[in-house]
This record gives C-alpha cells, structure tokens and sequence, in this order.
C-alpha cells in the first residue's frame, strides 16, 4: 500500500474530508456545448462567506482543494481567495480555461504556490476547440495562458474531453502538451446537464472511437493490463466502498450547496444554514451514501466488473438509483475487455418487448385474420 | 559539535501541510512528494520557527517528551531536516529567520 492510500484509509476511518472541490462560480466566458452547468449566478458566495467556508475545511481536515467553476477568473477576488486557502497550507489545484490569464495572474499563482493549473484544450486546430467553446479565439488565449503559466514554473495540465466533435483530435492535442512541456490527460465522459437534461449526451463519442481510445497505448499505458479481464471478486472487494464519494470527497456549489461528489447532485447541506463540520458528520444523505458497499449494490454486486469498474454513483443516481449500474460505465468496463457487464447481460436476456408482443392490426389484416 | 548548536530550521511557507490523526501530512513544493511525519517528526517540524535553535528545539520538546538521549534525539533530528530540507520542506539557516507559517495552521 503506498503512503498515499495508506492516509487515504486513515481518512476514511476517521470520516476526514480530505479532498474538496469548491466551484467560486458558474458563470463563464465560454459556452461549451458539453458543460453541464447552468451559468446564470442564483446567489454566489460572498468572498468572506467563502473564506469562512476555507476556515472550516481546514478544521474538518482538508488537505487537497481543487478551486473550479464555471471559469474562475471572472470571480475578481479569486486570487485573494487563493492567497487565504494557500495560508492555510491547503495543497491547491486551479480548473480554468485560462482565457483571462495574464502576466500578472500568472506570476500570482506562482507566488501562491499552487500545485497544479488544470487547463481545458479541445483541440489542437482553432476551428475544432472554438466551436466547442463558441468563443471566437479561445484556443489562442487558453494557450497564451499555459505558457505565461509554464514560463513563470506553474505545472500544468492540459485536459482533452473528448466528444464527436473534437474525436480524432486527440493525438493533435498531446503533441501540443509534449510540445508545451505540460501533463496531458484524456476524458471521454459526458455527464447529463445539472437540471437533469439528457440531450446532451449525444455528444458522447461512439462505442466504436471509445473502444479505440481505450486500446490506445499513447492513452493508457501498458494496455495488456490496462484491458485484461477483471479477477475474480473476493469478499475484500465486496466490503469495499464503491468510490470515495462523502467517504474523503465533498463538492461545495458557488451557492454554498454541499454534495458528495461533482457529479452527484444529491443534496446533504447548506452551508449558509449550517457549519460544514455539521453538515460532514449528521447529514442522513450523505450517511446513506457511506453506508453503501459493494455488496449492495444491485446488478454490479454480481457483475464481474465490480472490482474494476469505473461506476460513478453519481451517473447511477442521475439514471435513478445510485445503488444500481452506471450504463456509461458498464460500456467502459465491456469496451476495455470485451467481457459484457452485469448490467448489458441482464438488459440483453429481458426483453418485455419480445416477450409481449401487442401490435394493432390494420383493418385489412383483420378482416383476414377474422 | 559546534556546528550543531548553530543551526536554525525555518519551515517553508510554500509546502502544503496538514495534521491527520497526530500526524503531519506536508507535499513539497519542489516535486510534489508526500510524507507523512511521525509524532517525533511533527514535533519537530511544528517547533521549526526560524527562531529556535535545533538544538534547543531537541532539548526543549524531543528528549524528555519522548525518553530519547540527547545524543540520538540530535544526530536523528539532523538527518531529519536536511531530508526535508533536500524537498524544500524546511530551510536551515546558521542564522535566525522570519516568514514561516504560524503553527497553529497545523492544529485546525
């Protein structure tokens, strides 16, 4: 066990938050096609309601804090937002789009000593990534902003969602980031938008790309092991917590919602009403949440995957019940290794349709079949 | 000897720390490594102010706090900071130092 699972253990044991995203705003100067936010501020956090929200995560034990959005940088206090959560020594990470980085936020993040700016590039051709984004020179920006960041001695990583508008452009993008000097990750995930509207998953790239993707050792690494069929599940992995959802993770809205996951708008809290520390340990939805195990979990318990699988219980609520499948990830799991998940297995042998078939006969087929 | 009785620690206020069930989490700045110090360690760590001497630092918070001689606490204590010190985690200093990160940080 390395010394970062091992703390990630303890956390759990004691029930510590030790990650927390903190979205500062959902306003934005891009509208990507794909985001799932609604950009209208319905009441953000006050800078000193904020900064008292970074004082109780530092007492409930935080270490690692992500700040996101919406675009982070359209907040005009964010930096002294950053510059109270770095005097607390929190580890800090920073999602932007890095359009409205300039020399001087640059040399600020820098002097703040944030760990990590993670930056959003579509695609390597302008024409690709500002369609996306539907801001005219918003790739020429972005990338402006990673190298004022680079040339200051940010690290960087760049992040390619991957979606049918931009597939293809992958290897286009990582050889940006190669030549950038910077990290690159790929994300083919898209979620249903936070008002619960689907449509816009059918941006998500076709099984056929996905299944590319996931074989693609320039993505993945070793992929004989990253592919190879899931072992068997024994009853350590049963036991287990399928993710670290309200176990060491809390998402807090611009609205001072608390969640336990960005993905999984099931609400536990308000921070305008109660203190976070309160919210952490007595919420009854979080506490339904923890008390999930594998074991519990219906269709995934007896699916080979369990062990391995990506499920995020957040898309499984957002499809009705956050114990049961994530079909997003049951397709990862099957793409990945060819072995079809619980879930596609059950939804495959139960057909009602073809069980009961009730068709209405035209007047002409019935005065045949009479 | 006498190179030991002049040497400051400072803690760097670019580190990332925080404490976790009596011991210390700190990421360097420098290349991101994790550690976790033990209780001895955080002892010291916390004690770093740039003000006080390591070897007063042992004296006053290490040898009798936790039954070590003076001798093992110190040689110990040495090694300890300039590994941290290799991850920009401390500075050490033959000379007092201001600007590092009040300890009451590390307690929330």
């Amino acid at each position: 066990m390395s010394l970062l699972e091992e703390i990630n253990q303890r956390a759990i044991d004691l029930r510590v938050p030790l990650s927390v995203q903190l979205d500062v705003t959902y306003r934005c100067n891009e509208r990507c096609i794909h985001c799932y936010l609604d950009h209208h501020d319905r009441g953000e956090m006050t800078t000193d309601e904020i900064i008292g929200v970074l004082d109780q995560l530092a007492d409930a034990g935080t270490f690692f804090l992500t700040f996101s959005g919406g675009e982070v940088f359209l907040r005009r206090d964010f930096l002294k937002l950053v510059e109270h959560a770095r005097q607390l020594l929190f580890n800090v990470k920073i999602k932007t789009n890095a359009v409205l980085i300039r020399e001087a936020q640059a040399e600020q993040i820098r002097e703040l000593g944030v760990d990590r700016v993670q930056i959003s590039v579509y695609s390597h051709r302008p024409e690709v990534h500002d369609a996306i984004t539907h801001l005219p020179g918003s790739l020429e920006r972005t990338l402006r902003g990673v190298r004022l960041l680079t040339a200051h001695g940010v690290r960087v990583s760049i992040a390619n969602v991957l979606m049918n508008r931009n597939i293809g452009d992958q290897a286009g993008v990582q050889e940006l980031a190669r030549e950038l000097g910077v990290h690159y990750t790929v994300d083919p995930t898209i979620t249903p938008h936070m008002d619960g509207d689907r449509t816009i998953l059918s941006l998500r790239i076709p099984s056929t790309d996905l299944e590319r993707i996931l074989h693609d050792e320039t993505l993945v690494g070793d992929v004989q092991e990253f592919c190879a069929p899931p072992a068997p599940v024994g009853a350590d992995i049963l036991d287990g917590y399928p993710c670290s959802a309200g176990h060491t993770f809390a998402y807090i809205s611009p609205y001072a919602e608390v969640f336990p996951c960005v993905q999984f708008p099931l609400p536990c809290g308000n921070l305008r009403q109660q203190r976070f520390a309160d919210i952490w340990k007595a919420s009854q939805a979080l506490n339904q949440v923890r008390s999930i195990r594998a074991r519990d979990l219906e269709v995934c318990s007896e699916c080979s995957h369990v062990g391995t699988c990506t499920r995020c219980p957040g898309l499984a609520y957002m499809e009705g019940n956050m114990r049961g499948p994530s079909s997003a990830d049951c397709e990862k799991s099957w793409l990945r290794t060819g072995i079809r998940s619980a879930n596609m297995i059950r939804k495959t042998e139960f057909r009602p349709s073809e069980l009961v078939q009730i068709r209405c006969a035209s007047p002409q087929e019935s005065s045949l079949a009479s | 000897m006498e190179n030991r009785q002049i040497k400051y620690v400072a803690r760097s206020t670019a580190i990332a720390a925080r404490m976790l069930d009596g011991e210390m989490m700190i990421m360097s700045p420098v290349d991101s490594t994790f550690f976790s110090l033990n209780e001895v360690a955080s002892a010291i760590w916390q004690a770093a102010d740039g003000q006080t001497l390591l070897a007063d630092i042992v004296d006053s918070r290490i040898c009798s706090a936790f039954g070590i001689d003076r001798e093992t606490a110190l040689r110990d204590a040495e090694e300890f900071v300039e590994q941290l010190a290799k991850h920009g985690i401390l500075r050490i200093c033959t000379t007092p130092v201001a600007n590092t990160p009040p300890s009451g940080v590390f307690h929330r």
